[in-house]
């Protein structure tokens, strides 16, 4: 048995504890927001936030996550995820949509410590966040918005 | 998506190239050596077999960006050192490496892991160097993180990122020899003064 806590709701799974997180959040709790993109940690898709932090579920055995919390996009709240969501929304950063949620999730995260990120901070930080439609422009223009939303 | 997964698995686990260095002589094979600054400059160099392999100087660059890989290829994804070493705010180290190796689902290769996981401070960038470089910068506390040669000894025979090197999960080619060696040679290397190879 692993427990661990997904969006404030404790879980118990009677799995094999090598199970990537990201199988147990889409195939145990149908928590499909979060995508597969690669497996192999290259491309962000599977993005969910394991006690407050960037995590690639893909490779994120489930053994490790014992006693953590782990946030999805469905489980996401506070400001910065809000201000990401209206950036999003009003520009309409997405065209296929599959990275995307990866993409906020670490757009979110980048929001929470740096509150008005620069252009190489947002280089960096969604560097490891690929999009096959290449919208990264207009990821970059929204998370400016968004920060410009937080300052008020 | 299915390229796009292979595409990028390809470059993951690329074939690990045999490593001619591949074993680690420990202090007695360098007995009959009588100068004793000779012989400690050789015992450095034997643990350069260690030091300068993929296993080491991937973590320990020169520069602010990790490489990966027996090839040493760019850390992909790119990703910078940060203030702390530990990555950029949105995407640190552990953002991927966890405090242990996982295997990967397609069934080959893994992605490494280790508590804690991180890059070397600049000061103590060795890729590129050569051996006598390294061997004064490890000297140096001002570069070392202040360390006196006890506490490098310690680092080099007991530090469990430096033993990750020899466990480093499936896809990299393990440094050559084994901790407890490299220890040894650690601890004969100071005991005979300590001495650069030239």
């Amino acid at each position: 048995m692993t427990k661990f806590i997904v969006n404030g709701r404790e879980v118990d799974l009677d799995i094999d504890p090598d199970t990537p997180l990201l199988w147990a959040l889409r195939d145990e709790l149908r928590l499909t927001g979060t995508k597969f993109g690669c497996g192999i940690a290259q491309c962000g898709a599977c993005t969910v936030m394991l006690d407050g932090m960037p995590r690639r579920s893909c490779v994120t055995p489930i053994s490790m996550v014992e006693g953590s919390e782990v946030t999805t996009i469905e489980g996401m709240e506070g400001p910065e995820i809000a201000a990401v969501q209206s950036a999003w929304e009003a520009i309409d950063v997405p065209q296929c949509g599959w990275c995307q949620s990866g993409q906020i999730m670490s757009a979110t995260a980048l929001l929470q410590q740096v509150a008005s990120p620069s252009d190489e901070d947002i280089n960096n930080a969604m560097a490891g966040n690929v999009c096959r439609c290449a919208t990264y422009v207009r990821i970059r223009q929204a998370i400016h918005d968004a920060a410009k939303t937080l300052e008020g | 998506m299915t390229k796009l997964t292979l595409a990028l698995a390809t470059g993951l686990i690329a074939a690990a190239p045999v490593f001619a260095q591949d074993s680690l002589s420990g202090p007695d094979a360098f007995a009959d050596i009588s100068d004793e600054a000779e012989r400690s400059a050789a015992m450095f160099t034997e643990m350069g077999k260690v030091l300068t392999h993929p296993r080491c100087v991937n973590c320990h660059p020169v520069g602010d960006t990790p490489t990966q890989g027996d090839d040493m290829q760019a850390h992909s994804p790119p990703l910078v050192r940060g203030d702390a070493d530990f990555g950029a705010p949105g995407m640190t180290c552990n953002t991927c490496h966890g405090p242990q190796n996982v295997a990967l689902t397609s069934g080959q290769g893994s992605i490494p892991g280790h508590e804690p996981w991180m890059i070397a401070p600049v000061s103590m960038g060795w890729n590129g160097k050569s051996l006598n470089e390294i061997c004064t910068q490890i000297k140096d506390p001002a570069r070392n993180g202040d360390r006196d040669l006890e506490a490098i000894y310690e680092h080099m025979a007991t530090d469990g990122l430096v033993g990750w090197a020899w466990d480093p999960g499936e896809g990299r080619t393990p440094a050559p020899g084994t901790q407890d060696v490299l220890g040894q040679l650690t601890r004969a290397w100071i005991d005979t003064g300590a001495v650069c190879p030239s």
